[in-house]
């Protein structure tokens, strides 16, 4: 217990003191969650609307296999980077191994099936429901898309943000690919774990507590960008 | 007048798993006026809009329009019998075919205007269309489907939900549209509403084409025991 209240008051007097590790950390904690929430969004967003709207064969399969990997093992996709980014591997020429974009790769690809796979839920619902007028108005396989995706954005932010709670508390595969790297690639779950294996537990719950904070400060400051424009409820 | 028609249909067919839902189905339609679906429930009048129109599969006979199938696709427009709201303000709403056609936003916004103001909703154009009563959302729809000026129109039950005065309103646009020569193909239950509206009638019984006469000598004599006992009130059987 007494560990939990040290954490409390750690953490009061880091954030109070504006320490700049602390700062540096949690600004790169949030760059990489940030990057991997833009990157995956854009690619599993058009991805689930095409699989709402294209009838082609292999598409329950792609739904399946998007699902199944919904609970893909970090430490595992970190892995795999690793070896493709490493200096042997076919990107290793690329040097990105150890740094903040190397561990923006292994989050979107994390964070890609789940943003898709929500997204997709409500998609489909909203294809069912606009399935017959699109389709006699002749709009094209964009349009369609687009519509859906303008349409669902409310539900579509929530997938979204569904992935960047993932991402940003995720510690396998960044600590992997990133290496824990003071000033290039230390972030606070990496910090986290450092600081526990280092028996410091108080500074490690501190952070744990910070941790938190962001992630509810990032989900509240994007719901209410998306209130802003208010048009009433669907 | 409009270079769709005339529209051949011959042997036209189309069934869902295994169930025939309307066919095999003969008709001409010459480019004129309003034809009337009239038929009991369940006799396949939504199903042949839609088999007309596009949107249910064909499965064995020919639908052969005077141009090109996607030429008249492009001409024609359809009102569901159950309207479908897109997310968006009523104004979204009637904007939305124009803006998919490549009008430019001002342009459309002034003609959803315009059409706002004719079906009555012109107070609600900022309004979210899914909250709209289940009238409204039906002259919205009829609304979206005029504004791009179709050269056809296929209106399923249009006037299902309406009151007496709405449903008159709806009446004078539809003949105000049938005036500027877009065609009508149009179902209902109203028989009072056929009579006002039809030029021909089309009477349809499980599945089938059973009559296909000009109005005037349809409702005075029809040719089929059928239609007669349906105009007459009775159960057709
Ligand atoms: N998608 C479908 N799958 C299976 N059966 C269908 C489908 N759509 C329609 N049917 C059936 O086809 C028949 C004709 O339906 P349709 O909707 O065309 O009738 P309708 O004349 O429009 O009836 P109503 O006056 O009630 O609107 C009905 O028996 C209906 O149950
Ligand atoms: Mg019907």
């Amino acid at each position: 217990m007494t560990d939990l209240w040290d954490g409390l008051s750690r953490a009061f007097w880091l954030v109070a003191t504006l320490d700049a590790e602390l700062s540096e950390i949690a600004l790169r904690s949030l760059q990489v969650s940030l990057g991997a929430l833009l990157v995956g969004s854009a690619i599993a967003l058009p991805l689930a609307a095409l699989l709402a709207v294209r009838r082609f064969r292999a598409r329950r399969a792609v739904i399946a296999v998007l699902n199944a990997l919904m609970g893909l093992p970090p430490v595992v996709v970190g892995l795999v980077v690793y070896v493709l980014l490493s200096r042997s591997g076919p990107f290793g020429v690329l040097g990105l191994l150890f740094t903040p974009t190397a561990m923006v790769i292994a989050q979107v690809i994390i964070i890609v099936p789940l943003i898709a796979s929500i997204a997709h839920q409500s998609l489909r619902d909203l294809w069912a429901e606009y399935h017959d007028l699109l389709i006699s108005m002749n709009v094209t396989q964009t349009q369609k898309i687009a519509t859906l995706l303008w349409d669902a954005r409310r539900a579509l932010l929530t997938a979204s943000l569904a992935g960047f709670g993932r991402a940003i508390g995720e510690v396998g595969a960044i600590m992997i690919v990133g290496g824990n790297i003071d000033h290039a690639t230390r972030v606070l779950t990496t910090a986290i774990a450092l600081e526990t294996g280092k028996g410091d537990f108080a500074l490690a719950l501190a952070l744990g507590f910070i941790l938190i904070a962001l992630a509810i400060f990032v989900n509240l400051t994007i719901h209410w960008l998306g209130r802003t424009e208010r048009e009433g409820r669907w | 007048m409009s270079d769709m028609f005339p529209l051949s249909v011959k042997g036209a067919k189309t069934s869902r798993r295994g169930k025939v839902l309307v066919g095999p189905v003969d008709l001409e339609l010459d480019g004129q006026g309003t034809c009337v679906v009239i038929g009991p429930n369940g006799a396949g009048k939504t199903s042949l809009l839609r088999l007309l129109h596009g949107a249910a599969r064909l499965n064995s006979g020919q639908i052969n329009w005077a141009c090109s199938t996607e030429a008249a696709h492009h001409d024609q427009t359809f009102v569901f019998q159950r309207p479908v709201m897109l997310r968006r303000s009523v104004e979204d709403n009637l904007i939305y075919p124009l803006r998919m056609r490549g009008m430019a936003r001002k342009q459309a916004k002034a003609l959803a205007a315009d059409w706002a103001e004719r079906v009555g909703l012109q107070d609600m154009l900022r309004r979210p269309a899914p909250v709209l009563s289940g009238g409204e959302q039906q002259k919205l729809a009829l609304a979206r489907a005029l504004i791009v000026a179709p050269k056809l129109v296929f209106l399923d039950e249009p006037c299902a939900s309406l009151d007496g005065r709405a449903m008159r309103e709806i009446e004078e646009i539809l003949q105000e549209a049938r005036a500027g020569g877009t065609r009508l193909i149009l179902s209902t239950h109203d028989m009072g509403q056929a009579k006002r509206l039809a030029d021909t009638v089309v009477f349809m019984f499980q599945g089938q084409v059973h009559e296909h006469s000009p109005a005037e000598p349809f409702f005075a004599q029809p040719e089929t025991s059928r239609a007669a006992a349906f105009l007459r009130g009775d159960i057709v059987e």
